[in-house]
């Protein structure tokens, strides 16, 4: 923790300034602040509003994580599935990369066409959003495992499943932790994403009703609730990972 | 009593012929040795005791059982450790047993303990020199069910040093233990001084071109390799061998 905060002091201080700087040519050009509002109105509009704002905030918390965990669970089995069976794998890995190329913000109404405006289309947007990084980190996890230690597996005799469990699966874990990482900030967006597009609440119906009624203030709470989000599950998973890959933790420090 | 009996054993890939007829026979407790000219055919032939390639003609039978192409039938020790970096050293040395059934704890603690690893139960494998890398890959395998080991070339990475401490270890752990062993090395010494028998492998596509009785008492130690009738010995495989490099 003490290096955390270390090594985190630099960013920080430029965050600040930046903060500053922008402040200043705000304040300078004398912007009207529905077109840029300077940081200081943020900050206060954050605050003001934070009990109208908190329920939002909380609707997209919950919603993120419950559409992360099906994600998450979705990348993994789909790798899974893939890694066992090479055929599969071979007829269905370039449809996964295609499934990346239909813009988030297309398919969302048409999910909420075909499914109404519950939960159940913006779960599957977080999905599509957090599975395919996950998948890909583990299947290519699966197959950089060390070839002497499939070696030595092989010839001890060890089933296909124990080869998995015992070997595959710990030797692509850190990869794994690495695409999760990604998915999990990428599932805040989704969640906000589908929210724009049909909900009672969540940051994104707040951001569209801010947006519209030119409460640029509000927008960019929004957006650094947004961030923060992010970044919060990003450190999440972090820690996770230094609990779950601690050998390999304990091996890049004493390198 | 012979533990494993390789008859008339030919493989072939494609047009390349690796192995023709080959007749190997160990009996129960003994410690044989294969020396051959680099590319003779000797992980094959590994691979195949160990079930992962199937010979075209001839049978691998292991206690009279024909296993030909099964695997888990034999413990393995590699030239690399191959210790999973995420298992703690005691940990590493069960799998050999964890992956055909049974774990017995207490057995590979005292084990480790005899070998000087006592104090590095709980560490990981990136915390071991090479050498005690090595034993723990040994214990493996010898806490393995399987009656027969098959260790190939497993001194070959360490340096010089560390390579004789390992093979006086190896010597007295087989001393006590008395397993059946099916040796790889290129090293000639090393070969006189572990082995009960060595088999030297022709050029390919290899058979047995011959089979010689290490006529030293046991127990041996490191003076051993210093006299003179060691010496003569270890001249006489040497020739052997280089008639076979010769054709390569």
């Amino acid at each position: 923790m003490n290096t955390a905060l270390k090594k985190g002091w630099r960013p920080i201080l430029v965050l600040l300034l930046l903060f500053l700087l922008w402040e200043g040519i705000v304040r300078f050009i004398e912007a009207p602040s529905w077109l840029v509002p300077a940081p200081s109105l943020i900050f206060q509009e954050a605050y003001n509003g934070w009990s109208q704002f908190a329920p939002h905030l909380l609707s997209t918390t919950s919603l993120s994580l419950y559409g992360f965990a099906i994600g998450a669970a979705v990348g993994l089995a789909a790798a899974f599935c893939l890694h066992m069976l090479p055929f599969v794998r071979e007829s269905v890995y370039p449809l996964l990369i295609l499934s990346q190329n239909v813009p988030v913000i297309v398919l969302a109404p048409l999910l909420v066409i075909w499914f109404g405006f519950g939960i159940l289309p913006k779960v599957i947007v977080i999905t599509l959003v957090c599975f395919f990084p996950i998948t890909v980190a583990a299947l290519d996890g699966f197959k950089q495992t060390p070839a002497d230690l499939k070696h030595y597996m092989k010839m001890a005799g060890a089933t296909k499943q124990q080869l998995f469990w015992k070997l595959e699966l710990p030797a692509a874990l850190p990869g794994i932790f690495s695409g999760i990482k990604i998915s999990a900030t990428y599932s805040v967006m989704g969640a906000v994403i589908s929210e724009w597009v049909g909900a009672r609440m969540g940051v994104g119906v707040y951001m569209t009703l801010a947006s519209s009624s030119f409460r640029s203030d509000r927008v960019f709470v929004a957006i650094f609730a947004i961030m923060i989000l992010s970044l919060l599950f990003f450190l999440l998973i972090k820690l996770l990972e230094k609990l779950m890959v601690r050998w390999k933790w304990k091996e890049d420090k004493a390198k | 009593m012979t533990v494993l009996s390789l008859t008339n054993l030919s493989k072939r890939f494609g047009s390349n012929h690796v192995l023709d007829g080959l007749e190997l026979h160990i009996k129960k407790s003994e410690f044989v040795s294969i020396l051959g000219p680099s590319g003779s055919g000797k992980s094959t032939l590994f691979h195949m005791i160990g079930g992962l390639l199937t010979p075209d003609e001839g049978t691998i039978a292991l206690n009279e059982e024909k296993i030909n192409g099964i695997t888990g039938k034999i413990s393995y020790m590699p030239q690399s450790p191959s210790l999973l970096p995420w298992r703690s050293i005691l940990d590493n040395t069960l799998l050999g047993q964890e992956l055909q059934g049974k774990t017995d704890e207490s057995r590979a603690k005292e084990m480790l303990k005899v070998a000087g690893l006592g104090e590095y139960l709980n560490a990981y494998p990136h915390e071991l020199s090479g050498g005690m890398k090595q034993r723990a890959a040994f214990i493996r395998a010898l806490l393995s069910p399987q009656e027969l080991m098959l260790l190939d070339e497993p001194f070959s990475a360490l340096d010089e040093l560390t390579r004789s401490d390992m093979q006086q270890w190896l010597l007295q752990i087989w001393e006590k233990h008395k397993p059946t062993i099916l040796f790889v090395t290129h090293n000639i010494e090393e070969a006189i001084l572990l082995s009960d028998r060595i088999v030297i492998l022709s050029h390919r596509p290899a058979k047995i071109k011959e089979e010689v009785i290490v006529p030293f008492s046991r127990p041996r130690n490191e003076q051993l390799p210093l006299s003179e009738e060691f010496i003569h010995f270890r001249q006489k495989l040497h020739k052997l061998l280089q008639e076979e490099n010769k054709q390569s």
